[in-house]
């Protein structure tokens, strides 16, 4: 019970704020927020007994991608966006595409309840903790694809850089 | 216990919002937001069939969706970071130097 009421609190959190960020004027408003929206994001891992996405959540959405993006929407000036339309001129178009997808994935769900019909299982008491498994998981069976990850992160690193950079010789 | 069947729902519903924000606004930095919120709607899904299937593998894939965010990030900023130098603006719909 106390858990469906803390599933609806962040739900509703989540959605509320998602619909802030995509309709403020102001770029830094919508950061934060995009903020919001990730901590209850996070709370829903955590309601998920995923503890380790939770911290994962935090410290790197939260400390790390939007530091970054306050620091981008501060470098670029938002003075000048205040004053200016906020939506793009495709947007009557552009809505009727969404609620289209909103009626296909909404009749998708509606049509397949019978097969979408999980039931909620309880976790039974794991032999070990969450990190612990997640951590066997990435070591063992996703040695590879951890691996794969840390090239593209060094690639986006290399790529950010010369994108960033000045002048190209 | 929550039902998978809600976190599907909340998934999809954040799903939406994200579409419906890089479709209509303007402002690239907010286009690059309502990515992020995509890619955390498809983490609250990998988490729930997750949890459904009492596996660790979807978390290990919201793991690689989170590396591929931060990517995303660094590389998208960069490139708004050098199309603001270059045409003073960051509305979508002036940046139409490969449109005929």
């Amino acid at each position: 019970m106390i858990e469906l009421v803390t599933f609806i609190i962040l739900s509703v959190v989540t959605l509320v704020s998602a619909i802030l960020v995509i309709t403020r004027r102001n770029a830094v408003h919508s950061a934060i927020w995009l903020i919001v929206t990730l901590f209850a994001v996070g709370g829903i891992y955590l309601l998920q007994h995923a503890e380790f996405l939770f911290a994962v959540q935090i410290i790197l959405y939260v400390g790390g991608i939007m530091v970054l993006f306050l620091f981008v929407v501060m470098l670029v000036d938002i003075d000048v966006a205040l004053k200016q339309a906020r939506f793009a001129r495709q947007w009557p178009v552009a809505l009727l595409t969404s609620v289209l997808l909103l009626g296909i994935i909404g009749f998708a769900l509606y049509n397949h309840s019978q097969g979408l019909k999980l039931p909620s299982q309880p976790m039974i008491s794991a032999p070990v903790q969450n990190t612990q498994a997640v951590g066997m998981a990435l070591y063992q069976n996703y040695m590879l694809p951890v691996e794969i990850a840390s090239v593209l992160l060094l690639v986006a690193m290399i790529g950010a850089v010369i994108m960033a950079k000045r002048k190209l010789e | 216990m929550i039902p998978t069947d809600y976190y599907i729902f909340l998934g999809s519903g954040l799903f939406i919002i994200g579409v419906v924000g890089v479709l209509t606004r303007r402002n690239v930095l907010i286009i690059l937001m309502s990515i992020e919120l995509i890619l955390n709607a498809v983490n609250i899904n990998l988490m729930a069939l997750s949890q459904y299937f009492k596996s660790v593998d979807g978390q290990v894939f919201a793991i690689f969706v989170i590396t591929d965010a931060a990517a995303e990030a660094a590389v998208g900023l960069g490139l708004i970071i050098a199309l603001f130098r270059n045409k003073e603006t960051v509305n979508a719909d002036e940046i139409d130097l490969l449109k005929w």
